[in-house]
């Protein structure tokens, strides 16, 4: 009985997964809806396989520039909440200015990146690391600045210095929040890629979508959907195991 | 009576301008001296191990400790509170290693010598009955389990000075009196000095040489009282007529304190 709920558990995704495109293609044939508004899942799977050599192309295209402006934004993310989190003075100075800064939305930034570094990856890379960095430096901050003040005066009878308590205490503490950032940053990361590379690229997904919608060829911008998501699935998959193999401490509990 | 090891002289200390927390403390305290501080919640029995620790300054008036006039932290003084505070990525044994990666000389030793360390704090951790538990996380311990290995954590770097705030506070009342002989047969071994915060006048008048009450906030120290029990002291002595009195009398004093 438990053992069949468990398989039930594991396999509920994927279920969900086909009852969508099963939903997707019947209403699409219920409704007779024309195929250069909205494909079928089945004409969505064929030009995913007749273009599968372009699609191929521009989604390495995608998937490097999402990574190393995530890289980016993790280096960024993590130097910069260790920073702010480790002086409530920077806290309370930068906070704002942080949620002010998120708060714009980052394909405005895209234009301003063309005139700087013209069209091409650089834009799509910077734009991945700005939309993906914000989440990761709150979560650092935010961990180190709420460490248990008893936990921090054992640490200081016994002569430890700011660093120490940081480094034996906020860091580790911080990790979980970092992790879990992480999962949400390389997400956004993606959003970044792809919104810039619609507007100021000539490959990547983005692009191969801007440019079958205006020819109309819906199936194959619908298949550059799908491989957005899967590809942003995957890297969360990724990092979720991450997050539980580093930081198994905090999660105790869920797996009993 | 030895050379004072802890002193206040008319130490006052004022958080903020609504008044002071705890006002003309004088007191010393000797070496291997084990002294309680009881009294209504509020009294500022927290500040005053602050102050002792030099985790905050007073307002007036001096602390010495050793000799010394306190400026900043004491870094001859372990301290524990009543929860645990273990570090939930450290296995226990590693949660009491931590002062000694943090203390001069040890800190700078710390990787040659591990291995005796580790000696160290199994020795420790076996004392207060905690051996086989040296590689679990501390929350697959009980609560009084944590807290032996708080404790542990708080002596390993042998320090001179233990402060202990309400350690026992949220424990059962079974594991409290255990923890108590702990505590008494660490002490009887090493003779360090305490100083124990506790709302516990059993605890206090069980483990203490000297039990001071203090008053309504602003704290001040309003008796002192010696306690005249021969050791080693066993547990059972508090279940007997001479220390439930002196407990009631105790519990006399908090009294008026509160009604007053």
């Amino acid at each position: 009985m438990t053992k069949n709920n468990r398989l039930i558990e594991r396999l509920a995704p994927w279920i969900a997964m086909v009852a969508l495109v099963i939903i997707w293609e019947v209403t699409v044939r219920a409704f007779d809806v024309p195929s250069f508004i909205f494909p079928s899942a089945l004409e969505t799977a064929q030009a995913l396989v007749t273009y599968s050599g372009p699609i191929a192309m521009h989604s390495w295209q995608t998937f490097w520039t999402t990574l190393i402006g995530f890289g980016l934004g993790v280096a960024v993310g993590l130097v910069l909440g260790f920073i702010i989190g480790s002086s409530r003075f920077l806290y309370n100075a930068c906070y704002p200015l942080l949620v002010g800064f998120n708060a714009i939305p980052k394909v405005a930034f895209v234009p301003i990146l063309v005139v700087w570094f013209g069209i091409g990856s650089v834009p799509a890379i910077l734009t991945a690391f700005l939309i993906c960095f914000f989440p990761i430096v709150v979560n650092v901050a935010t961990g180190l600045a709420t460490l248990e003040p008893e936990m921090e005066d054992v640490l200081r009878v016994l002569g430890a210095r700011r660093m120490d308590v940081l480094l034996k205490v906020g860091l580790p503490r911080s990790l979980p929040y970092f992790f879990a950032s992480l999962k949400v940053a390389i997400t956004l990361a993606f959003v970044g890629t792809v919104v810039s590379e619609t507007v100021a690229s000539n490959q990547g997904i983005g692009y191969l979508m801007m440019s079958a919608g205006s020819q109309m060829r819906m199936g194959l911008v619908f298949a550059g959907l799908l491989v957005i998501s899967a590809m942003a699935m995957v890297m969360y998959e990724l990092f979720a195991q991450l997050e539980k193999r580093m930081t198994g401490w905090a999660h105790r509990g869920q797996n009993r | 009576m030895s050379a004072a090891f802890v002193s206040f002289d008319d130490v006052s200390l004022a958080y903020d301008a609504s008044g002071n927390a705890i006002e003309d403390i004088n007191l010393s305290i000797h070496e291997g001296e084990f002294v309680a501080f009881v009294g209504p919640s509020g009294c500022g029995k927290s500040t005053f191990m602050k102050l002792c620790t030099g985790l905050h300054a007073p307002t007036t008036g001096t602390v010495q400790v050793d000799g010394e006039a306190v400026t900043g932290p004491l870094k001859i003084s372990g301290m524990a509170f009543q929860n645990a505070n273990l570090l939930p990525w450290r296995t226990t044994l590693d949660n009491v290693l931590l002062p000694l990666e943090i203390v001069k000389p040890y800190r700078h030793q710390f990787r040659k010598r591990r291995e005796e360390f580790v000696g160290w704090a199994r020795k420790l951790l076996k004392t207060v009955g905690l051996e086989g538990y040296e590689d679990q996380y501390p929350w697959q311990l009980s609560g009084g389990m944590q807290q032996r290995a708080s404790i542990c954590r708080a002596l390993i770097h042998q320090p001179r000075l233990l402060m202990l705030d309400e350690p026992f506070g949220a424990l059962d009342a079974f594991t409290r009196e255990e923890l108590w002989c702990v505590l008494r047969d660490l002490w009887e071994a090493q003779r360090f000095t305490v100083v124990l915060v506790t709302h516990d006048l059993r605890e206090a008048a069980f483990l203490a040489d000297t039990v001071y009450i203090m008053s309504r906030r602003p704290g001040r120290v309003i008796e002192r009282r010696s306690i005249e029990m021969p050791r080693p002291r066993a547990l059972e002595t508090t279940y007997e007529k001479p220390f439930i009195d002196l407990v009631q009398e105790l519990r006399a004093q908090i009294g008026e304190v509160r009604s007053t």
